[in-house]
């Protein structure tokens, strides 16, 4: 298209005269906004870039000497220095002190919170509440007991977790895959562990099966499945179960056994995060 | 031509085709632009999906092709490549013929190449990464054996696109033709640098990058940053600056202001890619780079969005009538608002709240719903009618429909990530009053959860809203009778009197 300058009609501005297919462009001068708040930009980036590291040469950090680096030590060691005589306090105390002083069990519930949604949380879920095969926290139905004592001993333990002076490492025996018993036998024991809370559904079975209990389980489980805490056998007698408590399940768990696994904290974890981790456990529900 | 261009309204196409003697290149044209609804469905469909599976994770059906990991580079690469990539080289193609008033360099048969090179492409990327074959660079992904020939493609069509430029009867070159060369000129640069790797051998699928560590992140981020740049902004400004004058039927707002926020535009995007990688390994300095470069972008975008919705002052009436141009003006609106947001969230203080939260997501959907997508669509029912040389679109009140459907849909995923991200942000800072970090990560998670469901709505109506795109234009296509002249000019803007 030739140049041909006109003006339009609605908005008074000169066309630069091209033409594209039809397309006009108009000579409008570029908003002053437009241009000032460029410019503003432009002033912003350059005095950010004269505070701020921006060269790449080292040592050149800018006039107010920022540096990531430098930053981040300062913040870490600010920190430490906030929590450290507390965490000092709560390295020395037992877990019944630490209970008893408001000030100290007040950091520990806050701060074993956080610590156990970080390390815990994974198996006994976000509120302690447990999964099939991760016990439950915030009950009152505890494996190897919920005395502060006790919750403390196992979290710096573990279960199951090889250490050498391990009392944590029995393991239910698999009957029926060592030969104790055949497969009619952990029928008739598992008929008889549901008739412990009243569910079996073959009384002959059960009754048969009470002996096979009394001699194979009532050792660890108790005569009556009372459980027992210091093996970490669980109880039978109530309807909270570990790893499910239907027929099928019990009759797996006879017959190749279960043996959980929980990780020694201890050497881990700030022996001062351990106690927080107790009383936090200890608070979830069940805490006796 | 002369005589009946200038009696015309800039927006009648009926005039400006008569007379040329051009014999334009059209049918490839017509490929991409299904194409272009085509792969839109496939992108828009598997982002609903993706969606979904963030929500109920069971959707990942435990198997590794529908995985989360494997399908969200179809996604991203769907809309990203094969609907925004199809959609620029058809209206690239299209809009240097109609400007230059020449036909495509290398005819037809060029326009075939292209056509079919790039769905090769995109299909042999799409099955690596269902299949595993990645290079694991986001919106790099494709393996070694795709990327040699998207760049032999590449030049094919820059060399298309500038032949096309070069053999021109115009003395100028229109302002859609700069941002195009750009897009295909940096593309390039950027397909090659961010792919510079070593095939473990030329029958495997495998191959190391060239850069590693934090060079590599750097190079990823130049690319992918830029991609954003020249591929969704640049290329798409090419688009806008051709629909928008011919909806409205209206002269370009300012020339100045084009030039001027093309050549800032090009000159500081390419800087800012660090942003991505704040508060990482990568040293202070380049991160104090891609932060200023980037609010500086800021009104070198926004000079596009002037130039797009100003261009519409005395022809605001037409968008109760056209609903094509209420896309592309709703189009702009979102480039503006999402070019704004960018610039922000690179400052250092905001990005450390907004950094890995879904807040960015809802920043890039806003840009990638509202800004390509919404011009994409308002480019595609001005061009269907005027490549099968239709009057009109087959229904006008379905365009409405495939409007309000997706500004709803986008309403809904924006407002959605921006409170779930801003949320995440704050949760996973938050400190309790002696200084214990207040959630864990499952309950952010956990949180989010409604979110999710609320953002997969959004993409659920987002998606409803192209099919009935697609079947609007299926209809126009077959049911509608071709016209040579076609598109009655709607009551023409103001004449445009000599002086």
């Amino acid at each position: 298209m030739p140049t041909k300058i006109e003006k339009d009609a609605i908005s008074g501005q000169m066309t630069t005269g091209h033409e594209w297919d039809g397309l006009k462009e108009l000579d409008t001068p570029m908003p002053r906004w437009w241009l000032w708040t460029f410019y503003a930009t432009v002033v912003f980036a350059l005095a950010w870039v004269v505070i701020y590291p921006a060269i790449p040469v080292s040592g050149l950090t800018g006039l107010s000497g920022w540096t990531a680096r430098g930053a981040l030590p300062a913040e870490i060691a600010a920190e430490r220095a906030r929590i450290e005589p507390m965490l000092a306090r709560l390295r020395e105390a037992t877990p019944g002190e630490i209970a008893a002083d408001p000030e100290m069990r007040a950091f520990a519930l806050a701060g074993g919170r956080g610590a156990f949604n970080n390390t815990c949380a994974g198996c006994h879920g976000a509120g302690g509440q447990g999964a099939l095969g991760f016990p439950s926290l915030a009950d009152d139905d505890w494996l190897f007991g919920g005395k502060l004592d006790e919750i403390q001993h196992t979290i710096r333990h573990g279960v199951r977790a090889g250490e050498s002076d391990d009392q944590r490492g029995i393991a239910m025996p698999a009957f029926l895959s060592t030969g104790m018993l055949n497969a009619a036998q952990v029928n008739d024991t598992a008929e008889y562990v549901l008739s412990l809370t009243g569910r079996a559904t073959n009384a002959e079975a059960a009754g048969r099966g009470e002996a096979l209990f009394s001699e194979n389980c009532a050792s660890c489980h108790g005569e009556r499945g009372e459980g027992n805490r210091d093996m970490g056998a669980p109880r039978l007698n109530d309807r909270i179960w570990l790893f499910g408590g239907d027929k099928a399940a019990i009759m797996r768990t006879i017959a190749y056994s279960r043996a959980g696994v929980m990780p020694s904290w201890q050497g881990r974890l700030d022996p001062a995060v351990v106690n927080m981790l107790t009383l936090y456990v200890h608070s979830l529900g069940g805490g006796e | 031509m002369a005589s009946a261009s200038m009696a015309a309204s800039p927006g009648n196409w009926a005039a400006a085709r008569q007379g040329t003697g051009v014999a334009y290149v059209e049918d490839p044209i017509r490929a991409f632009a299904i194409a272009t609804m085509f792969w839109g469905i496939v992108g828009f469909l598997v982002g609903v999906v993706i969606a979904s599976q963030l929500a109920w994770p069971a959707l990942n059906l435990g198997l590794e092709w529908t995985s989360f990991g494997r399908l969200r580079p179809v996604h991203t690469s769907a809309v990203i490549f094969a609907f925004g990539g199809n959609a620029l080289l058809g209206t690239s193609l299209y809009i240097v013929q109609r400007t230059c008033r020449a036909r495509l360099w290398g005819g037809e048969e060029m326009g075939w190449w292209l056509f079919w090179g790039y769905q090769f492409f995109i299909v042999t990327a799409a099955l690596g990464y269902v299949l595993g074959v990645t290079q694991g660079k986001e919106y790099a992904e494709p393996e070694w054996f795709s990327d040699l020939w998207l760049t032999v493609l590449w030049v094919m069509y820059l060399l298309a696109y500038a032949g096309t430029i070069m053999r021109r009867e115009e003395p100028h070159i229109y302002v859609a033709n700069w941002f195009f060369l750009a897009f295909i000129i940096t593309v390039a640069l950027l397909h090659i640098g961010n792919n510079v790797s070593l095939p473990l051998a030329l029958t495997s699928t495998f191959s190391y990058a060239a850069p590693a560590g934090v060079q590599g992140a750097m190079i990823q981020w130049w690319y992918g940053h830029n991609a954003v740049g020249f591929f969704l902004t640049a290329g798409f400004l090419g688009m806008m600056y051709y629909f928008i004058p011919k909806q409205a039927e209206r002269p370009v707002y300012s020339y100045r202001l084009s030039i001027v926020h093309f050549w800032s535009i090009i000159f500081l995007y390419i800087w800012a890619g660090p942003h991505h990688l704040h508060y990482t390994a990568l040293p202070d300095w380049a991160q104090t780079l891609g932060m200023v470069f980037s609010v500086m972008l800021w009104m070198p975008s926004w000079g596009g969005m002037i130039n797009g919705i100003m261009t519409l002052s005395g022809a605001w009436d037409k968008l109760r009538t056209n609903a094509g141009l209420r896309f592309s003006v709703t189009a702009v609106a979102f480039y503006g608002m999402s070019t704004f947001e960018g610039p922000v969230m690179s400052i250092k203080a905001v990005n450390s709240l907004s950094h890995y939260t879904d807040w960015t997501i809802g920043h890039v959907h806003s840009g990638a719903l509202g800004w390509n997508g919404f011009i994409t669509f308002g480019a595609l029912y001005w061009l269907i009618p005027v490549l099968w040389k239709r009057a009109r679109m087959w229904s006008e009140a379905l365009i409405a429909w495939h409007f309000w459907l997706a500004t709803l849909g986008i309403v809904l995923y924006i407002t959605a990530m921006w409170v779930s991200g801003i949320m995440q942000g704050l949760m996973w800072r938050a400190y309790d009053e002696l200084g214990f970090l207040q959630y864990s990560f499952i309950e952010t998670v956990a949180a989010m959860h409604p979110y999710y469901v609320i953002r997969a709505l959004g993409g659920v109506l987002y998606l409803s809203g192209a099919i009935l795109m697609a079947w609007n234009v299926f209809k126009t296509i077959t049911a509608g009778e071709e016209v040579e002249e076609a598109r009655v000019a709607a009551p023409a803007a103001q004449p445009v009197p000599a002086e």
